[in-house]
């Protein structure tokens, strides 16, 4: 109970910042920021707490929907995603201390960033579909707001556009879920929701409203077109948040009603989650890893480890409906790992990606480059990120993508035909999205961070204060920790998944040594980060020493060989879409129906050849272009109705009249 | 226990060491298989030691615009290649690593080398750097979905993915000749050639700007760095060789509780079948022509394809078989 106190207190900070920063101009706008780290730590340590000794606080307010109230509960799940979230906040709000006072802080950032920051925490501690919708709601405005806030540029104000309308199609998806769940009683606290779980054709449906409401919100494709206009288009540091932890609570949503109000749940649930998972990690990384922008790649990265996360969300229900509570539990764990663990790279990335901003002015890969000289400081943190991101060992990103393919690997054992033939193409998209992400990492670092500068701008970079290097730096340290502990994590989550999935994964003493993270048991599957990491530690330190007492330690600094032929222009380097080409070829014909063209002037004109490349959204094209047109086409049909003379009016109003009659007669 | 952890920790060291120290003669003897069937001399079968004792000796020569990353990257690249080389069962699959981590983390050892690899080709900022890490990252999009493939199937045949466990099946059950198993050895191959920068995919013997892959990566190198990057390349020869004996070919291998006597015999077999898988790829290589960059997908699609046929006859047979 005091830790809903405690949290309720900070929630309350947080509000009362958000309203003092209306009120203030200028320089003590920068007070907000440590405000908030504040309130984050305070949260994050309620959270904690209640994650770690199991001390679930309730709470009731006469407030909210008359005779419902508003009802307030922090347990384990909502405890573990507060975890993420206020992580993710404490990390952004650090980074925001570092802002320049005279130039960076603007009135319509900053007081919206705490409402941002308490919103998202208030959809974890919701305990009825009404606090849950407006809480959520609150989250999306302010997101919204937080997008917007550049709006002279025409960009962020379509980003903005396409944005609220997803988010309105969104929240209108999970009103008919909670609908659904409250049922013709009209229940609408999540107990009493639990206590009458909706029929299995209600469940069905809400289970489709879930995966369109929450879906939308973490870019779950197709529903994923606003998530790279939008989050780039806020601030870096707001990128960071949308990006790192607002996908987390859509996730937090669907969690909260696929496993926690909806009942058991029937085998088939599990298909529409994997098969969007699936789609939307190999497609979320395939616009990646051909777009020039760098935030604009970090977001649709994000889109890809939503459909990770999904999946082993889809395999966990799988499992939990065949009674298979051990292998739930280990796809849960790869879920909830995972979303911890992107959290943190992924706030890392986009906060790497601010700093490039703030050095140079510019995201467009093609302007960048050799940026580890200048900025040597963030380009170690970036390159962490990067790595844990594209999924290889010893960091965080790897623990979880291991603890999903083991969950992979046990789906043949489910009965139904469907599930586990479907499992091998599931484990070879994932696959393919591991190795398409680390292609897309080492395109973004090699082209913005590796080579030589492309632009002044890029050659005049310098790095970042102090204060945001912490925030990346502190972000940099949880990947590497996050790798080599990550069994230690999967214990801490034991709770939740006994609550969830009926079973936790092996204890920690089980395995060869108290780091191993086993899936299943240990003579099964085994992966022992520390002792991976301190074979390769100790093999590079034997290989430095003996190299060096080998061999000539001499080093000559020279002009760069090239076969010979060395150019000094930086523009004869590879870039970011030189570098796809190779992908684009083999992935991005069919995908995108990509076409090159190379028009070449005839032989002794002096006129440049021009190359240019196609592509073609075919979900933007279908989903979003063709409704948005048929509106429009609609609304200027309709637009006529607003010219008519007095007596047509009237004839309609009385039509309408009588229309009205009819059918209040016909019904009593 | 403290004992017996401190025995096998010297058994590992052991097997790291052979491991490495038996890796250039791998690639001497591919390289004589290949000169002696063009009825050609061929350097000495020790040539691969004399040209790292040469790199080691030679100064190193680093360009004005590479970074501390290009510098580290040699030896991060060789060390994970060496414990990704260890983890893999040679002679006994009862060592400390075999408990240690899977043949997932296996896979993603190699992919953060490769990625290392890509990024210090991208370093120095030259065109030719930027060519080879493109298509190396390519080629491992469309290699390790096989690769996953192929370990889903040995993970079904045995119930377990530590390479360990799937040795000891393959050795108590040896006549467990199975179709699926045989489509996952031909995937594994291709996936192998692949990664190894062999010929088809890529010749490791030419600097031919249009067909570089690997060595357009390298190219900057010189010196210690070079001989580095050069061992770590043989390590990877022989252990996707190893792999492929250690899952097709287990028989000799010393199990989990064999004494010494039992891990020499396993070391004389697997040093022997090493030798022999190395000859075959000399043959095999002067025997096909290397493909354009962009026939690769087609190649590589074959290990997925076969992959796929694998896991599915794996699903099919399984209800009759186990």
């Amino acid at each position: 109970m005091p830790g809903l106190y405690a949290s309720g207190a900070a929630l309350g900070a947080l509000a009362a910042t958000a309203l003092l920063a209306t009120l203030v101009r200028g320089g003590a706008l920068a007070l907000v920021y440590p405000l908030c780290a504040v309130a984050a730590i305070v949260l994050g340590a309620v959270d904690l707490h209640v994650l770690l000794t199991g001390a679930e606080a309730t709470a009731q307010l006469p407030i909210g929907l008359p005779t419902v109230g508003l009802h307030l509960r922090l347990d384990a799940l909502s405890a573990f995603f507060g975890i993420v979230i206020n992580g993710g906040v404490l990390a952004a709000s650090v980074y925001g201390m570092g802002f320049d006072r005279a130039k960076e802080l603007t009135p319509r950032v900053e007081p919206l960033f705490p409402l941002f920051a308490a919103a998202m925490n208030l959809v974890l501690i919701a305990d009825d579909a009404y606090a849950f919708l407006f809480s959520w709601e609150l989250m999306s405005l302010a997101s919204w707001a937080l997008v917007v806030a550049r709006h002279t540029d025409p960009e962020s104000r379509r980003a903005a556009h396409v944005y609220l309308v997803m988010a309105a199609i969104g929240t209108m998806a999970l009103l008919f879920a909670f609908g659904g769940l409250a049922g013709p009683a009209g229940g609408y606290a999540f107990d009493t929701i639990r206590a009458h779980p909706p029929g299995p054709a209600v469940a069905a449906l809400v289970l489709a409203a879930a995966l369109v409401g929450c879906g939308s919100k973490g870019g779950l494709v197709p529903l994923h077109a606003w998530l790279p206009l939008a989050h780039p288009a806020a601030p870096s540091h707001v990128s960071a948040l949308m990006s790192g932890v607002m996908t987390k609570v859509a996730i937090y949503g669907f969690v909260r009603i696929a496993f926690d109000l909806l009942g058991p749940p029937a085998w088939w649930w599990a298909l529409p989650p994997i098969i969007l998972g699936a789609l939307t990690a190999v497609l979320g990384l395939l616009y990646a890893v051909l777009d020039r922008d760098l935030k604009r790649v970090l977001a649709y990265s994000t889109i890809e480890n939503v459909g990770v996360i999904f999946v082993a969300l889809g395999l966990a229900l799988a499992f939990r409906a065949n009674g298979q509570h051990e292998a739930a539990a280990v796809a849960m764990a790869a879920a909830l790992l995972h979303v911890l663990n992107h959290s943190w790279f992924k706030s890392l990335l986009f906060l790497g990606a601010g700093a490039v901003l703030h050095a140079t002015g510019r995201r467009d890969l093609d302007g960048l480059g050799g940026l580890i000289h200048r900025m040597p400081r963030t380009a170690v943190f970036f390159l962490v990120g990067a790595l844990a991101a594209s999924a290889l060992p010893p960091l965080n990103g790897f623990v979880s993508e291991w603890l999903l393919f083991q969950a992979v690997i046990a789906a043949p054992a489910l009965p139904q035909a469907a599930l586990h033939f479907a499992s091998p193409a599931i484990g070879a998209m994932l696959a393919l999205a591991a190795a398409l992400a680390a292609a897309c990492f080492v395109r973004v670092y090699g082209t913005a961070f590796l080579g030589r500068p492309r632009s002044v701008e890029a050659n005049q970079a310098h790095d970042v204060p102090l204060v945001q290097q912490i925030a990346m730096g502190g972000l940099a340290l949880l990947c590497i920790l996050g790798g080599l502990l990550g069994s230690l994590l999967a214990m801490a989550l034991a709770p939740i998944l006994v609550d969830l999935v009926g079973a936790a994964l092996p204890p920690a003493g089980s395995g060869p040594t108290v780091f191993a993270l086993i899936a299943f048991d240990p003579a099964r599957s085994v992966y022992d980060a520390p002792v991976i990491a301190f074979f390769v530690a100790i093999a590079s330190l034997t290989t430095v020493l003996v190299v060096h007492r080998l061999s000539a330690r001499r080093t000559r600094r020279g002009p760069a060989w090239d076969c010979g032929f060395p150019d000094p222009s930086p523009a004869t380097q590879y870039t970011a879409s030189s570098f796809a080409q190779p992908l684009r070829r083999v992935y991005g014909t069919a995908a995108f129906a990509a076409r090159e063209t190379v028009v070449m002037p005839p032989p002794g004109d002096t006129r440049p050849a021009r190359f240019s490349v196609v592509l073609v959204d075919h979900v933007w094209q279908a989903l979003y272009a063709a409704p948005g047109r048929a509106v429009l086409g609609l609304s200027e049909r309709l637009n006529t109705l607003q010219f008519l003379s007095i007596r047509r009016y009237l004839v309609l109003m009385f039509a309408a009249l009588v229309i009205l009659l009819a059918i209040a007669a016909v019904t009593t | 226990m403290t004992g017996d952890l401190v025995v096998q920790f010297l058994a590992q060291g052991a097997q790291m060491t052979f491991v490495l120290l038996i890796a250039p003669l791998a690639v001497g003897i591919v390289r004589r298989v290949k000169a002696r069937l063009m009825r050609r001399q061929g350097p000495p079968l020790l040539q691969a030691y004399f040209d790292l004792a040469k790199l080691l000796r030679k100064e190193s020569v680093i360009a004005e615009t590479a970074s501390w990353l290009f510098r580290s990257a040699p030896y991060l690249i060789f060390a994970l290649t060496w414990v990704a080389a260890a983890l893999v069962p040679s002679f006994a699959s009862g060592l400390m690593f075999n408990w240690a981590a899977d043949v997932v983390a296996l896979v993603a050892l190699l992919g953060a080398a490769r990625a290392l690899l890509a990024l210090a080709g991208m370093d120095v900022g030259t065109s030719f750097g930027g060519i080879g890490s493109s298509r190396e990252m390519m080629i491992a999009t469309l290699a390790e979905p096989a690769m996953m493939l192929i370990v889903l199937t040995l993970a079904i045949a045995a119930g377990t993915t530590r390479l360990a466990g799937v040795a000891d099946f393959f050795i108590a059950e040896p006549f467990a000749v199975r179709v699926s198993l045989a489509l996952s050895l031909i995937a594994l191959i291709i996936v192998a050639l692949a990664e190894n920068a062999r010929i088809p995919v890529d010749n490791p013997a030419t600097h031919l700007e249009l067909t570089m892959v690997h060595e357009a990566m390298v190219l900057e190198y010189s010196g210690r760095h070079l001989a580095l990057i050069e061992a770590a390349s043989h390590l990877k020869l022989v252990l996707y060789i190893s792999l492929l004996i250690c899952l097709f070919a287990p028989f000799g291998m010393a199990p989990a509780n064999a004494g010494v006597a039992g891990w020499a015999i396993g070391l004389a077999a697997w040093s022997v079948k090493l030798l022999i898988g190395a000859a075959l790829l000399g043959v095999w290589e002067i025997s096909i022509a290397k493909m354009r960059v962009f026939r690769l997908p087609d190649f590589v699609g074959i290990a997925f394809v076969f992959g796929f046929l694998a896991i599915l006859l794996a699903f099919l047979t399984r209800g009759v078989l186990a």
